[in-house]
């Protein structure tokens, strides 16, 4: 601290940081980026290890053996499903307490708000069936979920005859310490959100479901399963939930430890996981498969139903069986083993999972990277936002003190004329009209929709995406207005302090983001740190207004989009990728209606106006 | 409790009906009973019962609970009756949990160890008494069974029961008038075991049934100490077919009764009946069902509960029970007892009690505050249930921060909240004659009748598991704790450097001298050295 409080010393590092600011600002933004790339490399990504002793050293043994039932179910569940059009509720009921659970059916309804293109949805009613195996001797305190979500189609009947085969041999087992609730939704995540808010009593999106009658006490761990085949070639795992949370890393070491038991093919993100990690091939596969998981992560949707799961601290993942052209084929005893095992040993968790992470990053199945490792990565792009801020404080602070340099030498910008204040009531209105654009980017293109529909000739969902993109393209026009509200006092000072202001805007926000959801705030950061650290209303305005563009929130999703497909071996044309784009948007706004998820919200109301910010200081007069 | 281990095995080697059979003078009875109710899910239960009467004074012998527990006994005042038991609670199976009384801390530790159950208690968890009596050990769950084999004790095998859906183990302890002014007393030790077998995985989806499936057993001869040795089954048929059961051997009498409000008619086999051993030295009852029952729910009871906890997150929470009322036309009232630990901070305001979409207000509430780390939340309501109608009495409560040696060893396993208590009484649907104790078989002491048209139900609900915010009591837990004290100490710093400015001051030159021309050059106006 005595460095700082000497004032000699103190301006020397403040010249320092003026001089060498440029530089400084590149190095560290290089820094980051590099950072993240060498997270794959074996001394920063790491071996996963079962932390969880209940979980760790028993071996149980897998005496599955309901192939042919789960196909016999698998069919009768399709063939009564094609004939009622919709989740056979009665005969799921009567098979389910044939097999002997306690059985019960919950109905929903929900109106979405807008009709969902995607899915083919608008006013959603469905029944979720449920049946719960009763742990003997025990006081129903603590349960285990498998969970089978259902579509409008008729995927996923495998999987149904599965979960029933499975519930049929689970019940004749005597070990059982915890109940485990088989549940087959109806209308996928819609379903299972409306029964995990009726578990939980609660209701966070508007859901409107009859009460349960069933319940089996604190849920521990919760396993979804898609199947659509009876034969699957590997398993693929997904971990990433509602708005980044993933599960807690030993839920996904007890489903590689049975993967490599019953030697099953597993992938991560649909890709194998490199053998070797010494040459330079390993981390780069690694590499892919950690910008995938990045780019989902950051999307902040639930990637499967068990991303639901996790907002009530129940710990889950989904396991997808996919069926590709490989030779060699699993059937679904072999899936059931690996899922009868996984029971086993969630049945014997003495506590809710919690030694391992519940924060990393995953380059492989078996290899992870922790948060301590991968924070720096984002800690040096927020730096640069960091100098830049530091440097227009001082310039700003200098200009206003009148300090003369001792040395002479009047740092890298134009010297200002001294005038008392930095007119922070200069800073009011932009400040506010952002703020407002982004809240009418949040609320007017879901309520503006109706009105939209009788004007032009669009269906709703379109009318929504569309007046999206109007209003945020009409965000762009403001600085052409806001600079007859600010009174032109002193021009330079004044878009150097809305900078200012903007710069560190933009660094909490970005510090809050890294610290929830790494991935987004990374992605975010990666994007939008370089171009708002160069706006400036000097220079090219031309290359910087293009670059702003292109780094703009949506452009960044639109980015990732390409990158996405790029990364998944199915590269986008460009109709292709503004198809998706408007999809993505829609879907957006839709996941934030009903299941919760922020990105949407964060995005209009946080990073869109703080956007603007910059664009308003480029362009101002 | 591991050390308690062993000692229990021993008390309950001294304790066991069989140990009575064997060693027990003459003066004092014995009387067991087993009671066989097939469930309408094909389930059986089976409820033994062991009776133990001492003409003695408890207080001058002293002794008849070995290995010193008697003087537990008498410290305690010997006078109130007492008892225990480990019943997981569960709502789904019609068979009364055992009835405990209000009994002190260490008494319960006693008996817990006496039944081999891990109970967890500690002192600030345990519940004052309130007006209905206390419930069962939150989270009991068994760990050994041992007894001496002769008489009905013979079925006792562990092996089977542990093969069970269900278990509940009482003893209860009471004084017992020796005549009708009561003058001298004697003591009584009623201990029970129900189980349930689970029809589906012993018989393979089969209902019929025979004791030698059940238990691996059969009964060979009755305990020669046993004033009275009886096994009952429950023959009552559930439709009004007369002929959808069967037993076998045919039973030499009938009893007729009316449990729970229901007529029941059960047959009677009477082990000290010679003719009913002698024969074969083996007796085997067996039940075969004519037509077998459908694969249905059981009938639902006319009072049942259903609690969990609501919400997400670990800041706040709700807790919720759900009390139903069946009874097509008849309105009831239940008193809730329930006693909730410090550490959820109950909002007394968020109350709330609605039947039916409207509010419900209780005829008598009684709330006793918790002290922190001393007494539990007392709450204690009379609700009126109205016919055919759900009930939900939820409250809210916060999560208390505990401090770091309060937690248990496994905080991340959650934090119980013992069973709320249900006492009502039930209109009941054919009208009950009062009984006489003494004469009437023991099991009908587990289904207390109060007036010919209701009777007493006490029912709990299910124990709840709850999650306090609990520290990451690992490296980077100390990480964290070490890091807010760095930041801490350099705050002081940081908020000096933000706040103040520094300047650099000359070092003053001159004294006196300087002072003086300063002076006089300001009088002049003209600008200071």
């Amino acid at each position: 601290m005595g460095l700082l409080s000497d004032p000699v010393r103190r301006r020397a590092l403040a010249r320092l940081v003026l001089r060498l600011n440029a530089p400084l600002c590149v190095l560290s933004y290089v820094a980051g980026i590099a950072w993240f790339l060498a997270l794959v490399f074996p001394p920063l990504t790491q071996r996963t290890y079962m932390s969880e002793n209940a979980m760790g050293s028993t071996m149980v043994e897998e005496q599955f053996a309901g192939g042919d039932r789960a196909r016999a179910f698998a069919r009768d569940f399709a063939a009564h499903r094609k004939k009622s059009g919709a989740l056979p509720v009665a005969w799921l009921e009567r098979t389910m307490r044939s097999v002997g659970l306690e059985v019960y059916t919950q109905s929903f309804s929900r109106k979405l708000p807008f009709p969902d293109e995607t899915h083919e949805r608008y006013m959603v009613s469905g029944t979720n069936v449920y049946g719960i195996l009763r742990a003997p001797r025990a006081a129903s305190t603590e349960s285990l979920v498998l969970t089978v979500p259902c579509g409008s189609d008729s995927t996923n009947s495998q999987a149904v005859g599965l979960l029933l085969a499975l519930a049929a041999h689970f019940r004749g087992q005597i070990y059982w310490a915890k109940d485990i609730v088989f549940l087959v939704t109806e209308h996928d995540l819609l379903g299972t959100e409306a029964w995990l808010e009726a578990y939980h009593d609660v209701n966070v999106t508007g859901m409107q479901s009859s009460p349960l009658q069933g319940r089996a006490g604190a849920i521990q761990a919760a396993v979804a399963l898609e199947l659509s085949s009876d034969v699957v070639t590997s398993l693929d795992v997904a971990v990433e939930g509602l708005n980044g949370q993933l599960p807690n890393l030993d839920l996904l070491n007890l489903f590689q430890t049975f993967c490599q038991k019953g030697g099953l093919l597993c992938t991560l993100q649909g890709k194998l996981q490199p053998e070797d990690w010494t040459s330079l091939d390993g981390p780069l596969q690694g590499l892919q498969t950690l910008l995938l998981m990045v780019l989902r992560q950051a999307s902040g949707r639930p990637h499967g139903s068990h991303g639901l799961f996790l907002r009530y601290r129940v710990e889950a993942l989904t396991l997808r069986g996919i069926n590709s052209f490989r030779q060699y084929k699993y059937d679904l005893v072999a899936v059931g083993k690996a899922l009868e095992g996984m029971f086993r040993k969630l049945n014997h968790l003495l506590e809710r999972l919690h030694q391992s992470f519940f924060l990393y990053l995953l380059p492989g199945l078996s290899r992870f990277v922790s948060i301590g490792l991968y924070m720096p990565a984002v800690g040096f792009l927020l730096l640069v936002l960091g100098l830049k801020a530091l440097e227009l404080w001082m310039q700003l602070h200098e200009a206003g003190m009148g300090l003369e340099e001792p040395g002479g030498a009047p740092g890298p910008s134009v010297p200002l004329p001294p005038s008392q204040g930095v007119g922070l009531a200069s800073l009011v209105a932009p400040l506010l009209i952002s703020q407002a654009m982004g809240l009418a980017l949040y609320v007017l293109p879901v309520l503006g929709q109706h009105v939209a529909t009788q004007h032009f000739p669009v269906a709703e969902a379109e009318a929504v995406v569309l007046t999206l993109l109007a209003i945020y393209a009409a965000g762009l026009a403001l600085p052409h207005n806001t600079h007859r509200v600010v009174s032109a006092q002193a021009p330079d000072r004044g878009w150097m302090a809305l900078k200012l202001v903007a710069l560190i805007y933009l660094a909490l926000q970005l510090g809050c983001i890294a610290l929830t959801n790494f991935s987004l705030g990374f992605l975010l950061a990666t994007t939008m740190v370089p171009t708002a650290a160069l706006a400036k209303p000097h220079g090219p305005r031309t290359l910087y207004a293009a670059l702003l563009v292109l780094t703009s929130p949506a452009a960044t999703l639109l980015g990732s989009l390409f990158l996405w497909r790029e990364l998944q071996e199915a590269p986008l044309s460009l109709a292709e990728g503004w198809q998706l784009f408007l999809a993505a948007l829609a879907q957006g706004v839709l996941e934030h209606h009903t299941y919760g998820a922020l990105l949407f919200p964060l995005l209009s109301l946080g990073l869109y106006p703080c956007w603007l910010l910059f664009w308003n200081v480029l362009f101002w007069k | 409790m591991a050390a308690a281990m062993p000692l229990a095995l021993l008390v309950l080697l001294l304790l066991g009906p069989g140990g009575w059979c064997l060693a027990e003078p003459p003066r004092d009875s014995l009387r067991e009973e087993l009671v066989i109710t097939p469930l309408p899910s094909g389930d059986v239960a089976a409820t033994f019962q062991f009776r133990t009467r001492w003409d003695s004074e408890l207080q001058r012998e002293g002794v008849w609970i070995n290995l010193g527990r008697s003087s537990v006994m008498s410290s305690q005042g010997s006078s109130a009756p007492l008892s225990t038991s480990s019943t997981p609670p569960t709502q789904s199976l019609p068979l009364p949990p055992s009835n405990p009384w209000v009994w002190p801390m260490t008494l319960t530790t006693t008996f817990c160890a006496m039944l081999c159950c891990r109970g967890r208690w500690s002192a600030p968890k345990t519940s004052p008494p309130g007006r209905s009596s206390c419930p069962v050990v939150p989270r009991a769950s068994l760990i050994s069974f041992h007894l001496l084999q002769a008489g009905l004790s013979v079925l006792l095998k562990a092996d089977r029961l542990f093969h069970t859906s269900y278990h509940s183990q009482a003893v209860h302890i009471r004084p017992v008038c020796r005549n009708a002014r009561c003058t001298s007393i004697s003591w009584e030790l009623r201990q029970t075991l129900s189980v349930v077998f689970d029809a589906f995985i012993t018989g393979q989806g089969k209902k019929d049934w025979s004791l030698f499936r059940m238990f691996s057993r059969t009964l060979t001869e009755p305990c020669p100490l046993a004033s009275e040795s009886r096994v009952y089954v429950d023959i009552t048929t559930y439709n009004q077919d007369n002929e959808t059961l069967e037993v076998h051997p045919p039973p030499t009498t009938t009893y007729q009764d009316v449990i729970l409000g229901t007529r029941k008619t059960y047959a009677i086999y009477d082990l000290l009946d010679t003719a009913m051993i002698n024969n074969s030295r083996n007796l085997n009852i067996q039940l075969k069902w004519k037509r077998p029952p459908e694969n249905e729910a059981p009938p639902v009871p006319f009072l049942h509960a259903q609690r969990y906890v609501s919400g997400y997150g670990l800041q706040k929470g709700e807790l919720s029970t759900l009390l139903y009322n069946t009874h097509p036309y008849r309105a009831f009232p239940v008193l809730l007892l329930d006693t909730v630990p410090w550490y959820l901070r109950l909002y007394v305001h968020t109350l709330t009690i609605t039947s039916k979409g409207k509010e419900n207000k209780p005829s008598y509430i009684h709330y006793q505050p918790a002290q922190d780390r001393l007494q539990p939340h007392l709450l204690e309501m009379l609700i009126q249930l109205p016919a055919n109608s759900v009930t939900k009495v939820s409250i809210q409560f916060e999560r208390a921060l505990l401090k770091w040696t309060e937690y248990t060893p496994d905080p991340n396993h959650g934090f119980y909240v013992s069973p709320s208590v249900l006492s009502a009484l039930v209109p009941s649907m054919v009208a009950a004659k009062p009984v006489d104790w003494e004469e009437s078989p023991l099991f009908n002491s587990l289904f207390p009748v109060s007036d010919g048209s209701n009777y007493f139900v006490r029912l709990y609900t299910e124990p709840l598991l709850v999650n306090l915010p609990t520290p990451d009591f690992s490296m980077p837990y100390n990480v964290i704790c070490l890091t807010c004290t760095v930041v801490a100490v350099c705050y002081g710093s940081f908020y000096n450097l933000l706040t103040r400015t520094f300047h650099i001051e000359e070092p003053r030159t001159g004294g006196l001298a300087k002072r003086l021309a300063n002076l006089i050059r300001r009088a002049r106006g003209v600008p200071p050295l």
